[in-house]
């Protein structure tokens, strides 16, 4: 058990880095609680996998330190870390019967042999595996090998950390769910430090207490599903989170007001000074735009029912935006005019928020 | 679902069934034919039923020539094919190395097999070959044209340098289409390099590994130009295997019924064997 440390953190699959493009994490800084559930959440190819095996040791990091417990680990071998792993693609020994799977990371460290028994067993029931226990493993469905891996993940009971690579690929929908719950169960019983990394923000939401969002080899942003989708630090996490995701918008900043199309908006961070950002957005969710009287006129392109809400697809001169409405509330046809909360619209520079 | 009939697919079927009925039934049913007569040519034959099998099955030659075999074929298995894993094992896995070792692997696989034979045959010759000259002024008696020790020696070494490379390049293939993940989760459980080649890649190579040792006991159990032009079956017969064996029969004495019969034993011994090993290999597959 214990705290996790990455300080400027950067990796790069290549000899020679020349742009930024090269790099597949850049600069990251961040610290696992000890106990905590955390998601890495991004886009496909945005680092996670590399990430996480920085921190189990199963890659070196071309620069920047990894910490556990304030000790320095960077340059430690899995077995040293005492960590335990889960792959995207279930990873069984295929002659060994569903026990000796289970005992195998055991019997590796030489644990006593009564004591293996004891742990397996336990592992065996907290996942539902004591009939087949006995059995080949290769004969198992899909899921049922998933939760091996995850059981010789389970069967060491000092790991410092569990890191689950998209466990669920593989898995069908409605298993998915069960085995979702079984993780986020498992945690609150052994309170261990997990990571999950996913591209499903469903996923991310319901298992972890902080999420952290990663983008292009960076993390955008750390913090709780509330917080991730009240107040996105960077437009990508507005995007990616959320759905529909976050409406962004091309603004002008003259004199300390925002300006979209020509009306002046107000949003909750109100920048003071003149900044000098290449490109300045304000982002809005679909939720927090209401029509009204005046504000800014939009042409209204499309409605579609989702069932409690409708989403109202509209277009003013800047671009598209989405709105979310109750489906009880009428909605305009031909043109209208929006207003945005201004407690939940924020002005971005260059992607990140202003502050 | 409904099946579409056509029959001119049968069309299709035909030049393979004219091929393989020239190159295999028709051959084969001769030989049926000459093991069950006896014939003194110009087409002029007599019925003799089973006695050139029994004559065959009872014959010393036979029983020597068949555990000439047999131990042969055993011996190159149990060569070729750990050394095979272990060369495998350790070739590099990515990089220039790779090509490099592919093309030397696959060289002694290229080389015609009496080119084989007569290459080992002046690279071994006591007087003047660079492994014999070599070996005797080391001070060993190395002579494979008399010894029958040497002749073995000199017979399986060229063996194993022609053949080791067909496991070599099945088992590397095996081994190059395990997962990466494999060996990260073995690495995360603390696995030793053997528990990682005992439960990972040994099961994963099980089937190219069949297929190996398949190939490596037809191949060797009918092995017949290198030796004979290597040793010509000598000194003595101590190196005549099977079909060095048969030849003599059939083409050297002109016995042509007791040869084709026992062509026949012969065929289906080897039949038999593979029958036997690629069910046991499947039953365990099932078993999963």
């Amino acid at each position: 058990m214990s705290k996790i440390t990455l300080k400027n953190l950067s990796h790069s699959y290549l000899d020679k880095q020349s742009s930024n493009a090269d790099w597949a994490l850049r600069n990251i800084n961040i610290d696992w609680r000890d106990g905590g559930a955390y998601a890495l959440l991004g886009p496909s190819g945005c680092g996670k996998t590399t990430l996480l095996n920085i921190i189990s040791g199963l890659l070196n990091p071309t620069k920047g330190k990894v910490f556990f417990n304030n000790k320095d680990v960077t340059l430690k071998t899995p077995v040293e870390r005492n960590i335990a792993q889960i792959f995207q693609f279930p990873v069984i020994y295929d002659t060994m019967t569903v026990y000796n799977n289970l005992a195998f990371p055991l019997k590796n460290r030489g644990v006593p042999d009564n004591e293996i028994d004891k742990r397996v067993k336990e592992i065996a029931e907290m996942l539902e595996l004591t009939k087949t226990l006995y059995n080949r493993a290769s004969g198992l469905t899909a899921d049922g090998k998933q939760k091996i891996s995850l059981g010789r993940g389970l069967a060491r009971s000092d790991v410092n950390v569990i890191m689950f690579d998209e466990p669920l690929t593989v898995i069908d929908p409605h298993l998915k769910w069960v085995l979702r719950s079984k993780l986020k169960e498992l945690h609150q019983k052994i309170n261990r430090t997990m990571i999950y990394v996913t591209h499903d923000q469903t996923e991310a939401l319901t298992f972890a207490d902080q999420v952290v969002v990663m983008h292009d080899g960076e993390i955008v942003q750390t913090g709780t599903p509330v917080e991730l989708f009240e107040k996105p630090k960077h437009t990508f996490v507005g995007y990616f989170i959320g759905s529909p995701g976050m409406n962004i918008l091309p603004c002008e900043i003259l004199n300390g007001t925002t300006i979209v199309d020509g009306i002046k908006i107000s949003t909750n961070n109100e920048i003071k000074q003149k900044s000098n950002f290449s490109k300045t957005e304000i982002g809005i969710r679909p939720e927090f735009v209401s029509f009204s009287e005046d504000g800014i006129p939009v042409k209204i392109l499309k409605v579609s029912n989702t069932g409690r809400y409708k989403i109202i697809d509209t277009e003013c001169k800047s671009g598209k935006i989405k709105v979310l409405s109750h489906s009880s509330n009428k909605i305009p046809t031909g043109s209208a005019f929006l207003s945005f909360d201004k407690k939940h619209t924020y002005t971005y520079g260059d992607n990140r928020i202003i502050e | 679902m409904n099946k579409t009939i056509n029959q001119k697919a049968w069309f299709f079927v035909i030049p393979v069934f004219i091929l393989v009925a020239f190159n295999a039934v028709v051959p084969l049913m001769t030989v049926v034919n000459y093991a069950f007569q006896e014939t003194f040519g110009n087409n002029v034959f007599m019925w003799e039923g089973t006695r050139w099998f029994k004559q065959i099955l009872r014959s010393e030659r036979f029983h020597a020539a068949l555990g000439r075999q047999f131990l042969f074929t055993g011996i190159i298995l149990l060569i070729q094919i750990p050394l095979g894993i272990a060369i495998a094992l350790s070739m590099p896995k990515k990089g220039i190395g790779v090509p490099i070792c592919l093309v030397l692997m696959s060289m002694p696989l290229l080389i015609p097999w009496n080119v084989v034979g007569a290459m080992w045959n002046i690279f071994a010759l006591p007087e003047i070959g660079f492994l014999g000259h070599t070996l005797n002024d080391l001070g060993f008696d190395y002579n494979f044209t008399q010894q029958i020790g040497d002749a073995w020696f000199t017979t399986i070494l060229m063996d194993v340098w022609h053949w080791t490379s067909l496991v070599v390049l099945l088992s590397y293939a095996g081994l190059q289409s395990i997962q990466p993940a494999y060996y990260q989760a073995a690495e995360i459980d603390g696995a030793s390099k053997w528990a990682i080649f005992r439960h990972i890649e040994l099961p994963k190579m099980k089937k190219v590994l069949t297929i190996a040792i398949l190939l490596r006991f037809m191949d060797s159990f009918m092995i017949y130009t290198e030796p004979f032009v290597l040793t010509g079956g000598g000194p003595g017969n101590a190196t005549a295997f099977l079909s060095i064996d048969l030849v003599k029969m059939a083409l050297g004495q002109f016995d042509l019924g007791p040869a084709a019969a026992m062509s026949l034993i012969y065929f289906f011994i080897v039949l038999l064997v593979c029958w036997i090993f690629y069910n046991l290999m499947m039953r365990n597959e099932e078993q999963k």
